[in-house]
C-alpha cells in the first residue's frame, strides 16, 4: 500500500479549521500510549495534565502567567514565519530583553518612581529587538543563514546572563547565590486582579499584541506585504516591496516582542534575574505559532494549550509522580502532529493499494 | 604523553562527533533534503548509546543501538517531509524539539550514573612513536571510522554512479524524476544515512567524549554540524577541516578556562558559538560561490506528478 497526495484545487477551509484539533486529539492518544508505557493509568495522567489545572481560579491565573510569554513570542514569530524568515533564536531575544529591562532596578536600585516600570518595558523591547537585529543584518548584508545565526546567539545570551548573575550583577546581600537583588516595588509588573490570583499585566500585553498583529496581518497593507514576500519573493519585488527591509522588520518585531516577554516575565513572575529565567519559552513558542496556524488569534488559543501542558506537567509530577520531563516530549509530539495534519489542507491523501496501482498503470499503457 | 600530544588528542575527540554528524547531514543535503533535526537525532543517539551500554555492559552494543535509533528517528522526519510534503525547516525543528524532550524523559534515570567508556585501540610499537604515535595509532575506534566515513562519502558522492544519481536528485529533482529516478526513495535513504550518522555522533559523546548522560548534552553540536556543512560548501574533506577547526576552538577555550587567564569562563564557553557565526558570515558573503555550491533543490518540496 502506498500513500499518494493529490493537490487540492484550493485550500480546504474545513481542514484549515480542523487540523489543529485533529493534531491535538492525536497527541492525546499518543500521550495516553506513552503514559501506559510508563506504567501509569493513562486516563488519570491526562486528567491531571489537561483538566485538573483548569478547576480553580488561582490556577487559571497561573495559566495566564505561563501563556503570556508564549503568546507574545509566538505572535512575533508568526510574522517572521509568514514572511519566510526563520527566527528560531527567540529564546535569546527573550533573555537579552530581560537583561536590558533589568538595568534600572539592578544597577540603580535607588531610583524609585512610577516612571521606572514603563522605562524597563521599553528597554526590554529595545534589547530584544537589537538582539534580533543581529541575525537580520547578517542575513541582508552577508547572505548568512538566519536559522543558524539566531540559534547560536541563544547560547551566547544564556552564557551572558549566567555571567551577569554570578559576576557583576550578583546580589551583594544574597549570600553568594547566583541571582540579582530583588526588584523594588516600582519595578514589579502589577497583578491584574490581586484578590483572585497572581496573573500580571504581561497577559494583557500578550492579548493586545495578538490583536494588533491580527489587525495588521488581515487589514493593513503591511500585512499583505508580509504574506506576499513570504509566499513569492518575486511577486513581492514586482509589487515594489523590499525583501531585505522585510527581513529587518520581521526580526525587529519578533525580537522586540520576545524582549517584552522577557522583561514582563522577570518583573512580573520572578522579581529578579537568575541563571535560568525561561523553561524554553522561546522554543515552545515555535510550537504555539504553528498550532495557532500562524494566525495571531489562533495563537492566543494555542498559547493557552501549551501553557496548560506546562502547568499539567507540574500537577502530574506532584499527584502521580510523572517526571516533568514528559512535558517537552509532549510538546515535541504536538508539533509533529500539527505539521502532519496541515498536509490535509493542501492535499487530498489517498491510500493506494499496490494492486490498484498496477491496474492503473496497465490501463495507462493500453 | 606530552602536553601537546594530549591537546592534539582531545582536539580529535572534540572534532569527531562534529565530523560524523556533519558528513551524514551533507549526504542528506546533497540529496536535496535540509534536515534541521540533527541536534535531536544526536541527543537520541547519546541517550540510547549510554543506556544500552550501561545495561548490557558493552559500549559496542550501545553504538549500534544509537545508529539504529538515529536512523529510525530520522524516518519520522522523512515520512513527514517526503511523503506528507511538510515544510522541511519546521519539521526539522520539530524533530529537534521532540528529540530533546524524549531524551530528557528516557534518560532521567541515567543522570549521575558512571558510564561505560569505549576503550582506545593501541597498535603496539606504532603507537610508541613520539608525538604522532598515539595520535594516529592510539585513538578510539570511532575516530578511525570517522576518517573512513569521510573518505567513503567523498568517494561515493563524486566517484560512484549512485552518488551521481543522488547529487542529481538534490540539484534538480524534476529532471531526475523525468529520467525515471526514484527521487523519494533516494531521499528516504539519504535522510536515514544522516540519521544513522547523527546517532553515532551522539553515542560518541556519551560513550567516548564524556562517558555520562546529561540532559541536553549535545549542547548545540548538532547545529554546529549543520553550520559546518555550509562552511564546507557541501564537500566532505572540507567538513573534516572545519570539524577539526571547531575541535581546536573548543579544546583551546577549555584549556584557557583551566589556566584561568582572567577572562570570564562564560565568554570562553561562548567562543565556539561565536566562531560559528563568524565563519558563516565569512563563507556566505560571497553570494555567487554560495549559489554555485548549494544543491539547487535543497529544501524544496517534491510531489511527483505522473
Amino acid at each position: 500500500m502506498r500513500i499518494e497526495l493529490v493537490k487540492r484545487p484550493q485550500q480546504s477551509a474545513l481542514y484549515s479549521a480542523l487540523s489543529p484539533f485533529i493534531a491535538l486529539a492525536l497527541t492525546l492518544i499518543a500521550g495516553a500510549i506513552m503514559f501506559s508505557l510508563l506504567g501509569k493509568n493513562p486516563l488519570d495522567a491526562l486528567y491531571y495534565y489537561f483538566v485538573d489545572p483548569l478547576r480553580e481560579m488561582w490556577s487559571l491565573h497561573e495559566l495566564a502567567i505561563k501563556a503570556a510569554p508564549l503568546i507574545l513570542i509566538a505572535v512575533g514569530l508568526s510574522i517572521c514565519f509568514l514572511s519566510n524568515n526563520w527566527n528560531i533564536g527567540a529564546e535569546g531575544q527573550f533573555i537579552i530583553g530581560a537583561i536590558t529591562g533589568s538595568i534600572l532596578p539592578v544597577m540603580y536600585p535607588d531610583l524609585q518612581s512610577w516612571i521606572i516600570l514603563p522605562l524597563m518595558l521599553i528597554m526590554g523591547v529595545i534589547g530584544g529587538a537589537a538582539y534580533g537585529f543581529i541575525p537580520a543584518l547578517l542575513k541582508t548584508r552577508f547572505n548568512t543563514n538566519e536559522i543558524l545565526t539566531s540559534l547560536m546567539l541563544v547560547y551566547v545570551a544564556q552564557l551572558f546572563l549566567d555571567w551577569l548573575v554570578r559576576g557583576p550583577w550578583r546580589n551583594p546581600q544574597g549570600m553568594n547565590f547566583p541571582e540579582t537583588r530583588n526588584f523594588h516595588q516600582y519595578a514589579i509588573l502589577p497583578e491584574i486582579w490581586p484578590s483572585m490570583g497572581r496573573a500580571n499585566w504581561g497577559f494583557v500585553f500578550a492579548l493586545v499584541a495578538a490583536l494588533v498583529a491580527w489587525f495588521m496581518l488581515s487589514r493593513m497593507l503591511k500585512g499583505f506585504e508580509v504574506k506576499v514576500l513570504g509566499q513569492s519573493p518575486r511577486a513581492g519585488r514586482f509589487g515594489g516591496f523590499s525583501a531585505s527591509r522585510m527581513v529587518i522588520f520581521a526580526f525587529l518585531v519578533s525580537g522586540g516582542l520576545a524582549g517584552l516577554a522577557g522583561i514582563s516575565e522577570v518583573s512580573g513572575a520572578i522579581g529578579q534575574l537568575r541563571p535560568t529565567i525561561s523553561p524554553g519559552y522561546g522554543f515552545a513558542a515555535i510550537i504555539v505559532a504553528f498550532l495557532g496556524r500562524l494566525n495571531p488569534l489562533g495563537i492566543i488559543a494555542a498559547g493557552l494549550v501549551l501553557a496548560l501542558s506546562y502547568l499539567g506537567g507540574e500537577a502530574a509530577q506532584i499527584s502521580i509522580g510523572v517526571s516533568d520531563k514528559v512535558v517537552r516530549a509532549f510538546q515535541g509530539m504536538l508539533l509533529f502532529f500539527v505539521l502532519g495534519c496541515d498536509t490535509l489542507i493542501h492535499y487530498r491523501v489517498r491510500f493506494v493499494g499496490s494492486t490498484a496501482h498496477k491496474a492503473e498503470v496497465s490501463h495507462g499503457n493500453a | 604523553m606530552g602536553m601537546l600530544e594530549a591537546v592534539l588528542m582531545t582536539i580529535a575527540t572534540a572534532a569527531t562527533p562534529l565530523l560524523i554528524a556533519a558528513v551524514g547531514e551533507l549526504v542528506s543535503e546533497r540529496a536535496g533534503v535540509l534536515n534541521l533535526g540533527v541536534e535531536g537525532m544526536m541527543v537520541m543517539g547519546a541517550v540510547t548509546g549510554f543506556g544500552v551500554a550501561l545495561t548490557t555492559g558493552s559500549p559496542w552494543l550501545g553504538i549500534f543501538a544509537a545508529i539504529a535509533v538515529g536512523a529510525l528517528f530520522s524516518l519520522l522526519f522523512a515520512f513527514l517531509t517526503l511523503t506528507l510534503v511538510t515544510n522541511q525547516v519546521a519539521t526539522g525543528l520539530a524533530l529537534t524539539l521532540l528529540g530533546l524532550g524524549l531524551s530528557g524523559m528516557l534518560g532521567e534515570s541515567f543522570v549521575g550514573l558512571p558510564g561505560v567508556k569505549l576503550t582506545n585501540i593501541d597498535i603496539p610499537f606504532l603507537s610508541d612513536i613520539p608525538l604522532i604515535g598515539r595520535l594516529i595509532f592510539g585513538q578510539d575506534p570511532v575516530f578511525y571510522l570517522s576518517i573512513l566515513l569521510t573518505a567513503g562519502v567523498a568517494w561515493f558522492l563524486f566517484r560512484s554512479r549512485v552518488g551521481l544519481t543522488l547529487r542529481s536528485v538534490g540539484d534538480n529533482h524534476g529532471s531526475a524524476h523525468a529520467l525515471g529516478i526514484n527521487v523519494i526513495l533516494i531521499r528516504y535513504l539519504a535522510v536515514m544515512f544522516g540519521g544513522a550518522c547523527a546517532g553515532l555522533a551522539g553515542a560518541y559523546l556519551s560513550l567516548v567524549y564524556t562517558p555520562q548522560w546529561v540532559e541536553n548534552m549535545t549542547a548545540g553540536r548538532g547545529w554546529i554540524a549543520l553550520a559546518l556543512v555550509v562552511f564546507a560548501s557541501w564537500r566532505p574533506w572540507r567538513v573534516l577541516a572545519g570539524a577539526y577547526l571547531f575541535g581546536a576552538v573548543t579544546i583551546g577555550q577549555l584549556h584557557a578556562q583551566a589556566l584561568g587567564i582572567g577572562v570570564p569562563s562564560q565568554l570562553l564557553s561562548s567562543l565556539p558559538y561565536l566562531a560559528t557565526v563568524v565563519v558563516l558570515v565569512l563563507i556566505s558573503r560571497n553570494r555567487r560561490m554560495t549559489m554555485v555550491n548549494t544543491p539547487a533543490s535543497l529544501g524544496r518540496p517534491f510531489v511527483p506528478d505522473r
